[in-house]
């Protein structure tokens, strides 16, 4: 239990962290690359590793591959929807998080199994 | 040009970044769940989950209307683009993001954690700004 309360609480520091830089930094395409930072795996790493040791956290990294290849196509849906289709963010941006799932399961499926 | 805009900063109201902490939190200690239960090749996957883009997105969004709002004008589109070109940045980003994970995946059996967190770090910084670059040129 405490150590699930410590990955909320520094995983709760560290996304926010960078959610500020992407808020004060301009232009808006450079801001956004801190959406797509490390944030969770900065905060929990260090925990994986000590709990669980190096190869774990590295096995952990190589399924991150494919997770961030996930993202990559989540993202560039979802960037090319918000600026061709008339559909608002929350929308956009919910309705294509099965695309994630999709990608990730998918790729892990097919490289990792 | 890059420039830091800390009146930005008071365009955030207190329960964004509230909400902000409460998705980052959540999503990290649930991943961590996950990896515990499912291993760490379905855990790591969550690694790279968009915690908070869809928060972030809307926030933009959001922002970008109340401007056009408090200036007497219809909000238009406006919201919805910066919301899209910050998802462009975004999709640059996760390539940052992948050469951090193969660089974790790589480097932590053979070298010290610390050294290669922060080469990691330097990795992510330097895609992602080097395709932001490359963007902007092309």
């Amino acid at each position: 239990m405490s150590s699930l309360l410590i990955r909320f609480i520094i995983g709760g520091t560290v996304v926010s962290l960078f959610a500020v830089l992407g808020d004060v930094l301009r232009p808006k395409c450079f801001a956004g690359l801190f959406g797509a930072a490390p944030s969770i795996a900065l905060a929990t790493v260090g925990l994986t590793i000590a709990k669980y040791g190096r190869v774990y956290a590295a096995t952990e990294a190589r399924s991150m591959v494919l997770g961030s290849i996930a993202f990559l196509a989540y993202a560039w849906l979802a960037c090319r929807m918000l600026l061709h289709r008339d559909a608002r963010s929350p929308v956009v941006t919910t309705a294509l998080l099965p695309v994630w799932f999709g990608v990730a399961f998918g790729l892990c499926w097919v490289c990792l199994k | 040009m890059i420039e830091v805009k800390l009146s930005s900063l008071k365009k955030t109201k207190p329960h964004e970044y509230a909400l902000r902490f409460l998705l980052g939190g959540l999503v990290t200690a649930v991943a961590g769940l996950i990896a515990e239960h499912y291993g760490p090749v379905i855990g790591g996957l969550f690694l790279a989950f968009p915690a908070i883009f869809p928060a972030a997105a809307t926030m933009i969004e959001s922002h970008e209307r109340e401007k056009k709002e408090q200036a007497g004008l219809p909000p238009g589109k406006r919201g919805r683009m910066a919301a899209g070109v910050d998802a462009g940045g975004a999709a640059l980003g996760t390539i940052g993001l992948a050469t951090f994970a193969l660089i974790l995946w790589r480097g932590l059996p053979s070298y010290p954690p610390a050294i290669v967190l922060v080469v990691a770090c330097i990795g992510w910084g330097i895609v992602g700004m080097g395709l932001w670059w490359l963007y902007r040129r092309v």
